[in-house]
C-alpha cells in the first residue's frame, strides 16, 4: 500500500509534551487522518501510536494547480480534497461566494468555470486546472455594479442576503444560456438557487428586467 | 473529506489500468455524486483518477444510433441538437434532473452510476446493506416513503435515483464499455442490477471498466414522446415516480410503445408487458389504463411508500395521454 512506502516507520517519536490548545489541534489533525485509514485500521492504529500525523499529511501530495480567476492568474499547491469553494473561500479569502450546504443542494456557491455554472462545494479545485473561474467579486466592472446587482438590488431580490451571490451568479448564467423567455421559464432554471427567506418573486423581476433591458450580461 | 492521491491520465488505458491495479482507486467526472458521499464519509477511496481528460465527449451518429460520450455533460446532451430531434424523451429526462449548475457538472457515464438517495444510506450511523454488507436494512422498518414497490429484496428496498436512466431504459440504449479485458457493449436494461442478496453491487460493471460511450439505437418515438416526474416540489427534487413513455402511432393506432418507470425499483424499470399491452390498441385513456393494471402487477408497497400503488397507474396513463397528445 502506498500508504506504507511513503511513510516507513522509522519516524520520529517526540511525544513531547504540547500546550492544551496544540495538544487538541494535534488531537483534531490524527483523527481526520484517522478517517482517511479507516478502510486499513492496523495501520491507522500504528500511525496514532506513533503520533506521527505531520508525516502522513506530508505522504499525501500536494497538487500543483493554476487557475485564472477574476482575471487574475493563480499558482497554487493544493491537496486534492480541496473544494473549489474552499480554495476561494479559506485559501483566497473570496468570501463572496457562500458555503450553504456543501452538498449541491442550494446554490449559494454557484460561480462560473469557462462561462458556465456550477456549484464549486462538489468539484475539487484540482480538477478546474487550466480554467478561468469567475465569482461575484469578479462580475462588477470596477465600481460600476454589473446589469444584474443593479437590478437586485432595484427589485429587492433579496432579504438576508446570503443566497444572493449565487442567485445573481446564476440568473447572469440564466440569461447567456437563453432561458429566460418567461417567468415559468426564469423559474425553473433558478430552481438550483434556493433561497430562505422567499426572495423569488423579486428574483424574477431583477431578471426579467436585465433581459428585457437587452444591456449584455 | 478523506485524504487520497489524484491522478488525471489522458488515456482510457491508463485510467483503466490505474483502476484495475488498486483495490481502493475509482474514476472520478463531474464529481457531484462521488464529493457528496465522500464528504459523508459513505465511500472513502484513496485514490481519484480524474477521467475529464479522456476523449469521451462527443455526441455524433453512429451507424444510425446516436453516440453519446461518457464524459458529454447532462445539461449538454439535454440542448443538442441530434438529441433534441432524434431522442426527444432523453432530452427531457435530462431536463428533470437536479438544477442547471448540477447539469453542467454531471457527466452521462456518473449519471448512470449515480448512487441510490436512501437517506439510511447516507447516514453511517445506522445499518445499511449497501454501505456495509451484513448490517441489515433501516428501511424496510423505517421511513421508507422513497423506497421500491418492484424488484427489491429482503436486504434492501433502494431505488435508483436517476432519471435519464428512464429514458435510456425505455429507448433500448447500449451501453460501450472497455476495460482490462477488452471492450464489451451492455444493453442499458441489463446494466444495473437487482438488490438480491447483494446490494452492495449496482452494476454489472466489473472493477476498472470505463463507461466509454451509450449508443441509443434510431426509432420512430420522437413524435409522440413524453417523461413525467412526479416529485415533492416543481423542479430540482428527485422522483416520487417517473414515466418515460414513447409511442409511434398510425391512423390512431399504436404501432409500437416503449415504456419504463423511475423511482419504484432498485434500477430504471423496464415495463416490456406493459408495452405488450399497448400494441395494436387504439390511443384512448382505457387503452393506456389497461397498460397501467398491466404494469403493477407484482407491485408490492411498504408502510410509507402506499401511496405509489396508485401513483405509478396514474402517472403512466398521464404520461402515456401527454406522449400521444391527449392530454
Ligand atoms: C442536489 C442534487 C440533486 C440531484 N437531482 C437529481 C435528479 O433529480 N435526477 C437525477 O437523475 N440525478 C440527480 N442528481 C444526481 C446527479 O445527476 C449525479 O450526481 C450525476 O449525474 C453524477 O454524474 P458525475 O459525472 O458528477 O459523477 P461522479 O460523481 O463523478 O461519479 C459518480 C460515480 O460514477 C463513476 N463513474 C463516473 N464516470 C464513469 C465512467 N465513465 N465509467 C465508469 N464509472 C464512472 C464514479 O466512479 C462514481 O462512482 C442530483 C444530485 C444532487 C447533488
Ligand atoms: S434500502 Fe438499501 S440502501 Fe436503504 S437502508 Fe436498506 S439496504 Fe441500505
Ligand atoms: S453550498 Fe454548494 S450547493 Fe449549497
Ligand atoms: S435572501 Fe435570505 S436566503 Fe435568499
Amino acid at each position: 500500500m502506498a500508504f506504507e512506502k511513503d511513510c516507513p516507520h522509522a519516524l520520529p517519536e517526540s511525544s513531547d509534551h504540547k500546550p492544551p490548545h496544540e495538544a487538541r489541534r494535534m488531537f483534531l489533525k490524527q483523527s481526520s487522518i484517522l478517517t482517511a485509514f479507516a478502510l486499513t485500521p492496523g495501520v491507522a492504529v500504528k500511525a496514532a501510536d506513533l503520533k506521527f500525523e505531520e508525516k502522513v499529511a506530508a505522504a499525501f501530495e500536494q497538487v500543483k494547480v493554476t487557475l485564472e480567476i477574476n482575471g487574475k492568474k493563480h499558482k497554487l499547491s493544493l491537496e486534492p480534497r480541496t473544494t473549489l469553494l474552499d480554495l476561494l473561500r479559506e485559501r483566497l479569502q473570496l468570501t463572496g461566494t457562500k458555503k450553504g450546504c456543501d452538498y449541491g443542494q442550494c446554490g449559494a456557491c454557484t460561480v462560473h468555470v469557462d462561462g458556465q455554472r456550477v456549484n464549486s462545494c462538489l468539484t475539487l479545485a484540482v480538477m478546474q486546472d487550466g480554467k478561468k473561474v469567475t465569482t461575484i467579486e469578479g462580475l462588477a466592472d470596477g465600481d460600476n455594479l454589473h446589469p444584474m446587482q443593479e437590478a437586485f438590488i432595484k427589485h429587492d431580490g433579496f432579504q438576508c442576503g446570503y443566497c444572493t451571490p449565487g442567485q445573481i451568479m446564476s440568473a447572469v448564467a440564466c440569461i447567456r444560456e437563453g432561458h429566460a423567455d418567461s417567468d415559468e421559464e426564469i423559474r425553473e432554471y433558478m430552481s438550483g438557487n434556493i433561497c430562505r427567506c422567499g426572495a423569488y418573486p423579486n428574483i424574477v423581476n431583477a431578471i426579467k428586467e436585465v433581459k428585457n433591458g437587452g444591456l449584455k450580461v | 473529506m478523506n485524504q487520497f492521491q489524484y491522478v488525471r491520465p489522458t488515456k482510457n488505458k491508463a485510467a483503466i489500468d490505474t483502476v484495475t491495479k488498486d483495490p481502493n482507486a475509482t474514476f472520478i467526472a463531474g464529481g457531484t455524486n462521488l464529493l457528496d458521499l465522500m464528504k459523508r464519509g459513505v465511500v472513502m477511496p484513496e485514490k481519484l483518477v480524474d477521467i475529464n481528460k479522456l476523449p469521451l465527449r462527443k455526441i455524433e451518429k453512429e451507424s444510425g444510433a446516436v453516440r453519446i460520450g461518457a464524459l458529454a455533460l447532462n445539461g449538454v446532451v439535454a440542448e443538442d441538437k441530434l438529441v433534441l430531434e432524434k431522442h426527444p424523451l432523453l432530452a427531457q429526462a435530462l431536463d428533470a434532473g437536479a438544477s442547471a449548475q448540477l447539469r453542467n457538472m454531471a457527466t452521462v457515464g456518473g449519471n448512470m452510476m449515480q448512487r441510490t438517495r436512501c437517506p439510511y444510506f447516507y447516514d453511517t450511523a445506522l445499518p445499511c446493506n449497501k454501505r456495509e454488507p451484513g448490517t441489515g436494512c433501516s428501511a424496510i422498518e423505517g421511513y421508507n416513503r422513497m423506497h421500491a414497490i418492484f424488484g427489491f429484496s429482503d436486504k434492501c428496498i433502494a431505488t435508483h435515483p436517476s432519471d435519464m436512466g428512464v429514458a435510456l431504459a425505455a429507448l433500448d440504449a447500449t451501453v460501450l464499455v472497455s476495460g482490462p479485458k477488452g471492450d464489451r457493449k451492455i444493453p442499458f436494461v441489463d446494466f444495473h442490477r437487482l438488490p438480491g442478496d447483494t446490494p452492495q453491487i449496482e452494476t454489472n460493471l466489473q472493477k476498472g471498466e470505463l463507461i466509454v460511450a451509450v449508443d441509443v439505437p434510431e426509432n420512430n418515438f420522437a413524435k409522440h414522446a413524453h417523461y413525467l416526474k412526479v416529485r415533492d416540489r416543481a423542479s430540482y427534487a428527485f422522483a416520487l415516480v417517473s414515466v418515460a413513455a414513447a409511442l409511434d402511432i398510425e391512423n390512431n393506432t399504436i404501432k409500437d410503445a416503449r415504456l419504463a418507470m423511475g423511482g419504484v425499483a432498485h434500477k430504471p424499470w423496464r415495463l416490456t408487458e406493459a408495452e405488450k399491452a399497448l400494441v395494436g390498441k387504439p390511443v384512448s385513456e382505457h387503452t393506456f389504463r389497461q397498460a397501467a393494471e398491466v404494469a403493477m402487477r407484482g407491485a408490492r408497497a411498504f408502510e410509507h411508500n402506499q401511496y405509489k400503488l396508485k401513483l405509478a397507474p396514474n402517472s403512466i396513463v398521464q404520461a402515456l395521454k401527454t406522449a400521444a397528445g391527449l392530454a
